[in-house]
């Protein structure tokens, strides 16, 4: 029987009571919130704490999609199933539908959330790929409703690893919309119907007219973190898109990225991966910021 | 600690340690076994129950978690002698042989007929694609679903039908 060592159990009633306890208790204690990476780590002893502070009620609180004409907001306990099934949220970024559809299956949907997701820092999650697509910024609350704003690139310090200190929650994700007609897309390679990604890569074009004006492109699973990748934008902003340029962008992915061999597969075919799904994440954004 | 939270319309209160997994919960101190423990590992689906109307996996929610929730298992599904329709499905189609991973099947599949009463088959794979079955291929599930769905749809006709006599 698999179960995690002994912890004393709290229930989070309000964010600033939960900072007050994290507060109190210091780095022995740790967030709880659909647990479905937490605890699967807690049972192999990979993860051991004092206390656990369940912040599922916090959900009235922090569960919401919001839209206004430059960013949307979406809050941290925000469950998977609310991302997949949120029609503003397809409308205005189907990326986050294409990425939910092929994380981990539906009944584990209904129990995790976008701000677990972030905070577990896995190197394959998919969220964390998408919210690096999308130039999102984290809001990261603490003692005495003091609120930071990182980016995504702030935000991750190394695998499992956040900027997110021991009395602190984050509590909102925040993505521009840049005001411009915007496309974006997910893909994802994996062994089998729910499995961590073997790569997987986001895609975000944003058109000026014929040309794009920004373009983004996140990979998972092939380096330390969720990454970003700078030279892609740079080789993309102020072109026409078309065929050549998701070539040269897909092999910059490629050269770009530190994929590693292991049981999911070989380095080189996880740099082919991610060349041929940068090409295709990037053709479906710009069909769709085209339509 | 203590926990109460409501299992199949009844409230109980319990004293247990805040590691218990709410699978065990049900298990080993209500005595509901008809929730099986499989994987461990929120991979194999055998132990679903809805919490607050939503399928999940029991393996991977604390007791604790469920507390001031409404719990429903497998034991509540028939109504006495008479099966859930989703049951009387796995009994014409043959949508088990061993039995393992068929409580978690039947709760998923529940929930999936509640909000969808005519799931195509694409549907139902994906709804149960967190749950793993290894005697039946999935396809005599598949059957079994939808011979819910339509006894369903053919009842609430008759009803109809009855009514407006």
């Amino acid at each position: 029987m698999q179960v995690p060592a002994p912890f004393e159990y709290e229930r989070a009633t309000s964010v600033d009571q939960a900072i007050g306890l994290l507060e109190r208790l210091g780095g022995s204690a740790r967030l709880v919130a659909g647990g479905h990476s937490l605890l699967p780590m807690m049972k192999l002893r990979l993860a051991n704490f004092e206390y656990l502070i369940d912040i599922n009620d916090l959900h009235t609180e922090l569960g919401y999609i919001r839209l206004s004409d430059d960013e949307v907001r979406i809050g941290a306990m925000t469950r998977h199933r609310e991302l997949l099934e949120s029609d503003v949220l397809a409308d205005v970024f189907p990326i986050f539908a294409d990425a939910e559809k092929v994380i981990a299956d539906p009944v584990v949907r209904n129990r995790g959330t976008l701000g677990g997701s972030l905070c577990q820092a896995d190197p394959s999650e998919d969220l964390s790929a998408v919210c690096t697509t999308l130039d999102a910024s984290c809001v990261i609350r603490g003692p005495g409703g003091s609120e930071r704003l990182v980016t995504m690139e702030q935000f991750y310090v190394g695998p499992y690893e956040t900027a997110v200190a021991d009395n602190e929650i984050l509590t909102e994700i925040r993505i521009p919309r840049k005001n411009l007609p915007v496309g974006s897309a997910y893909a994802k390679v994996e062994r089998r119907a729910g499995d961590w990604a073997v790569v997987s890569a986001g895609a975000a074009v944003w058109l000026d007219g014929g040309r794009i004006r920004d373009a983004r492109v996140g990979l998972a699973a092939v380096g330390p973190n969720t990454t970003g990748l700078p030279e892609i934008s740079a080789a993309l902003r102020g072109h026409e898109p078309d065929e050549s340029l998701y070539e040269l962008a897909g092999a910059i992915a490629a050269r770009s990225c530190d994929p590693v061999t292991d049981s999911r597969g070989s380095a080189g075919y996880k740099r082919h991966l991610a060349d041929e799904l940068t090409r295709r994440t990037l053709r479906k954004a710009v069909e769709r910021a085209r339509s | 600690m203590q926990v109460t939270m409501t299992v199949n319309g009844v409230e109980y209160s319990r004293e247990i340690e805040g590691r218990m997994l709410l699978v065990h919960f049900l298990r080993d101190v209500l005595g509901l076994t008809g929730t099986h423990w499989g994987c461990d590992t929120s991979n194999c689906g055998v132990c679903v129950v809805w919490m607050d109307g939503e399928p999940v996996k029991s393996c991977t929610v604390l007791a604790a978690m469920a507390g001031g929730h409404e719990v429903r298992t497998v034991e509540d599904l028939a109504d006495g002698a008479e099966l859930d329709p989703i049951q009387e499905g796995f009994r014409q189609c043959h949508g088990l042989q061993c039995g393992f991973c068929t409580p978690g099947m039947l709760m998923t599949c529940r929930a999936l007929l509640d909000k969808n009463p005519d799931p195509t088959e694409g549907e139902i794979r994906e709804a149960i694609s967190g749950q793993i079955c290894r005697c039946t291929g999935y396809s005599s599930i598949i059957r079994s679903v939808r011979w819910a769905a339509v006894h369903e749809a053919t009842s609430a006709r008759e009803q109809q039908e009855v009514a407006a006599q």
